[in-house]
């Protein structure tokens, strides 16, 4: 248990100063935030509609952002050779890794996503929903995002690589979100989507440390 | 406690290219093994098969002594190349106990790692802001605050100036004394008495 505390307290450490931490994906999703209402128009009734949808998209495309490096600098550097050297299978390893990424990334963001839905005129009582869905979410990104990572281990341009692969896997959160938020606005209750969120979330936590473990395996060997 | 590594058959390639094959050591706990041969042989990627990193193309390596080869690998061997896994970022005191506990080694051997490798005024300082000579010095602690039985080293001298090449023969030495293994890529020979396998000759 210690040795995964002292991998996870690392893995934070190595989050926080890769990149200025969760500043650069907040600054994303403050931007696409700041210029939906200059692009889109200011009509206030058509941006509150979209408001929550949008907040719950921008999370994805920002979570994207700090992907890349989560396995290209271990792989670069043999930190990779050192933690499969450790005591702890790969997959729990992968699985450390995408948690830190969470705690460092996912949870700034998701507490942006309620100010950047009311921001966009969304109704303030749909703000606890916005936030449970967006720190769900931003975990089942983070897990699912690590599999284009380790895939992308070693490619030049991984980054772009890790977008292909990994947004047709972020397309059921994002559906599934988007439904609870839109179901909830409309007065329906978001049970059922936020529900099916969770799931995929839960999915994502316990598959995808296998295909990043054997992702790395193959990108070490 | 790995007593012996016994090889047999071993072949390795990457990509297209066969670096060697059939390939046998026996290596007793106790003994140092140099590896030598030319640069692109296979020294390296030998080293990487035994720790596991690298799937042979053919043969078997097995570790006697602990239960299986995965409780080897995990936790009775040392890798340590050039690329040592350290981060920049990182001070070196941080790097230093993350690696005593990620091995499995203790706070009480970190004490004895700083005295020895005389690290105690790099340890505030960011790992990139070191030497290489200082770098390799912070990675070499690892075998002195994590007690494994079999040192996998890619050329462990390389960076060290004179004094800390007698450290760090007296560290192999006393390694070998107490049971030990050592298997060594190298350009010069080991400081230490070691048996001797020419790569790709």
């Amino acid at each position: 248990m210690s040795v995964m505390g002292a991998l996870l307290r690392r893995e934070m450490a190595l989050g926080w100063g890769r990149g200025g931490g969760p500043l650069p994906a907040l600054a994303f999703y403050a931007a696409i935030t700041v210029l939906l209402p200059l692009a889109g128009g200011s009509d206030t009734d058509k941006l509150a509609a979209v408001a929550p949808g949008v907040a719950w998209m921008a999370l994805a495309l920002a979570s994207l952002l700090s992907l890349e490096r989560l396995f290209e600098r271990d792989f670069e550097d043999g930190g990779l050779d050192l933690l499969m050297t450790g005591p702890l299978p790969l997959e729990l390893i992968c699985a450390v890794k995408c948690l830190a990424q969470w705690i460092t990334t996912g949870v700034p963001l998701a507490l942006a996503a309620p100010v950047a839905a009311i921001m966009l005129g969304a109704p303030i009582s749909l703000s606890p929903l916005v936030f449970v869905c967006a720190l769900a979410g931003a975990l089942a990104f983070a897990f699912v995002g690590g599999i284009g990572a380790a895939l992308a281990i070693g490619a030049r341009r991984g980054g772009l690589l890790v977008a292909a692969i990994v947004l047709p896997l972020f397309a059921p959160p994002v559906i599934f979100g988007g439904a609870a938020l839109y179901a909830s606005q409309l007065g329906s209750g978001g049970a059922s989507g936020l529900l099916l969120l969770l799931g995929w979330t839960a999915a994502a936590v316990a598959l995808a440390p296998l295909a990043m473990a054997a992702a790395c395996r193959n990108a070490v060997g | 406690m790995i007593t012996a590594l016994q090889i047999e058959g071993l072949s390795i390639r990457r990509g297209e290219r066969t670096l060697f094959r059939n390939l046998a050591i026996r290596l007793e706990a106790g003994a140092a093994l140099a590896l030598t041969g030319a640069n692109g042989s296979g020294k390296t990627s030998l080293l990487r098969a035994i720790a596991g990193l690298l799937p042979p193309a053919a043969g078997e390596i097995r570790f006697e002594g602990p239960a299986d080869r995965d409780a080897a690998r995990h936790d009775d061997l040392h890798l340590l190349g050039h690329a040592d896994g350290l981060k920049g970022g990182q001070t070196a005191g941080e790097e230093l106990r993350f690696q005593a506990a990620w091995l499995g080694g203790g706070e009480r051997f970190v004490g004895d790692a700083i005295a020895r490798l005389a690290l105690e005024p790099l340890l505030d300082l960011e790992v990139r802001r070191l030497s290489a000579g200082q770098r390799r010095r912070l990675a070499l602690a690892r075998l002195i605050t994590a007690p494994r039985s079999l040192w996998l080293l890619d050329e462990p001298m390389a960076p060290l100036d004179t004094a800390r090449r007698a450290l760090l023969a007296d560290m192999m030495t006393e390694h070998l004394a107490t049971g030990g293994l050592i298997i060594a890529a190298v350009h010069d020979p080991l400081p230490v008495a070691a048996l001797t396998l020419e790569i790709g000759a």
